[in-house]
Order: structure tokens, then C-alpha cells, then sequence
């Protein structure tokens, strides 16, 4: 595949506690971590999703000013951004796994017709959706 | 900092933990103290905070909260309207019906009833989260065979950014 979307930005609060989050807790790996003075270009992707970037920035001049980053920032932390989904292929595996290294579950993993999904934040309070999908579906 | 938006974000992200505690678990009580110890602010500022914060009192978020899964049970399941209000949270029958009539604006009854009757194939409908989660699945298959039916709609020269 040569076209698509190749990154998607969150905004965290603060980069290293997050590559430390995406990277140690859930498993992905760092594809950019590029300094150029004050902003820092960092992208994590997920192991089997090699043409994905997920980007993890903080919101701060020079891209926004100093009173639109503090907005972003509490936004941010009210779990106000949009949510985002993490498909993974055994939920309740999963959710031991990340559970023991300390991710914060804000929902067990339930049974829904079929499809198990859970519910966790990163440290910034951005919400994830963690999903089993159904089996077999055609 | 006045404007009530204008909160830290540190304690913004610590009172989310007790919003998301409320959600993870509505029908349990959730006095101010256990909300406060939650997010690790004193009793005396965690509803004033909270309500900057995410604009309704902690206690009415829950109640909203609450209306929200007895709607769904209502619509979704065959339990009785006292099996609801219990599951929910609610202590009375009493007040279920006084508090869903005043937030929905109709009675437990009169919602179920509505439902059924504007409702054919009784489907089980997941969680809304969920079927918003997919969503993304359907309308993208639909929108690749209009794409394939219409032909290459895009082959203007390649615009490439590298970031």
C-alpha cells in the first residue's frame, strides 16, 4: 500500500511518559523520536502495522500558542479528545497483560454478542477502546 | 485563574479518574468523600471542581449516568421496570420514575412502550461505543465500492509531505 493515512497525532502531557506508556505498556515500538530545538517529532506504530504512525505530541508553540496549548492540555485531561480503538485478538489477555504493567482500565473487559471489548486511558487521558472483534464473520 | 475552564490539568486528569469510576460503575453509591478520595482532592472542593470541571455536579452526573443504562435496559432487555431500577442504582421505584420522568421528560413505561412499538425486528444492539467502533468498518467497505463503481476519482499529481 502506498497511500492512506500514514499518522495520526495525540496530544499527551508530557513525551517521555508517554513513549514509556505506548512503548513498555501496550507493546508498540518507536518509528520517529527527531529533536529540532524545542519540538520533538515522535511516532510510535504498533508491530503489525508497519505502514501506521500513531504521533505523540504536546500541544505548545511553535504549532499553537501558549493559551491554546493550556486549552489542549485540559482537554486532554478531561478525557475530552476523540476516542480511539485498539483491536487486539484475545481482550481478556490482553487486559491481564496490560493490567500487570499498570495501565489504568476505566472498563473490564465485557462480552458483547460475540465481540469482548475493554476500556483504558494513557496516562494524558486520552480514552482507548480496546476490542476483540467477533469471530468468523462474513 | 477565574474562568472556570482555566483548571490545572493534573487535577482536571484525577477528577476524570472519578468521572470514569461513576461510568465504570453507576449503580454503585458514590458519596463525595469516596468521589474525593478518588481523586485525591479534600470533600470541600471536589464538587465545585468537579462541576468546572465537566460542567454538572458530580451527584447529577451520576443520576445521568444512571437514566442512561435504565434506557438501554429498557429498550434492549425484557426486565421488568423494578429489575431496572434496582440494577441501576436506585433504592426506590419511587424515585426512578420521578427522576427518569424528570430527565427524559416521559415515564419508564411510556419509553418502553414507545420503543416497542417503533421498533420491528427486535435486534440485540450492542453498546453504543461499540457500534460507533465499527462503524468506521462499514461506511469505509461502502465507500470502496462506490469508489470502485465511480472509478479512480483522485489522480492528481501526488502531493507528498514529508513531516
Amino acid at each position: 500500500m502506498s497511500q492512506g493515512v500514514g499518522v495520526v497525532g495525540l496530544y499527551v502531557r508530557d513525551q517521555d511518559e508517554a513513549l514509556e506508556f505506548y512503548v513498555d505498556k501496550i507493546g508498540f515500538r518507536v518509528h520517529t523520536d527527531a529533536k529540532n530545538g524545542d519540538y520533538r517529532w515522535l511516532t510510535v506504530q504498533h508491530p503489525d502495522q508497519p505502514s501506521f504512525q500513531l504521533g505523540l505530541f504536546t500541544p505548545g508553540p511553535p504549532t499553537v500558542d501558549a493559551a491554546t496549548a493550556q486549552t489542549l492540555r485540559e482537554s486532554v485531561a478531561k478525557g475530552a479528545m476523540p476516542p480511539l480503538v485498539l483491536i487486539v485478538d484475545d481482550c481478556r489477555a490482553a487486559y491481564e497483560k496490560m493490567r500487570a504493567r499498570g495501565v489504568e482500565f476505566t472498563q473490564e473487559p465485557i462480552d458483547r454478542y460475540g465481540s469482548v471489548d475493554a476500556g483504558f486511558r494513557d496516562p494524558s487521558g486520552n480514552g482507548w477502546k480496546m476490542i476483540q472483534a467477533r469471530r468468523a464473520r462474513e | 485563574m477565574n474562568r472556570p475552564s482555566g483548571q490545572d490539568p493534573e487535577l482536571l486528569r484525577r477528577l476524570l479518574r472519578a468521572k470514569d469510576r461513576m461510568d465504570a460503575a453507576s449503580h454503585e453509591e458514590w458519596p463525595v468523600d469516596r468521589l474525593a478520595k478518588v481523586s485525591h482532592v479534600s470533600e470541600a472542593h471536589f464538587a465545585r471542581s468537579f462541576k468546572d470541571a465537566f460542567g454538572v455536579p458530580p451527584h447529577r452526573y451520576l443520576l445521568t449516568r444512571r437514566i442512561e443504562r435504565a434506557t438501554a435496559l429498557l429498550r434492549e432487555t425484557e426486565l421488568s421496570i423494578t429489575d431496572i431500577a434496582f440494577q441501576t442504582g436506585w433504592k426506590s421505584l419511587g424515585t426512578f420514575g420521578r427522576t427518569f420522568r424528570d430527565v427524559t421528560g416521559e415515564s419508564p413505561g411510556d419509553l418502553r412502550a414507545r420503543e416497542k412499538s417503533a421498533r420491528h425486528q427486535p435486534e440485540p444492539v450492542p453498546a453504543c461505543l461499540l457500534s460507533a467502533a465499527h462503524r468506521p468498518n462499514l461506511t469505509s467497505a461502502v465507500s470502496e465500492k462506490r469508489r470502485q463503481e465511480a472509478g479512480a476519482i483522485n489522480d492528481a499529481d501526488e502531493k507528498k509531505e514529508v513531516p
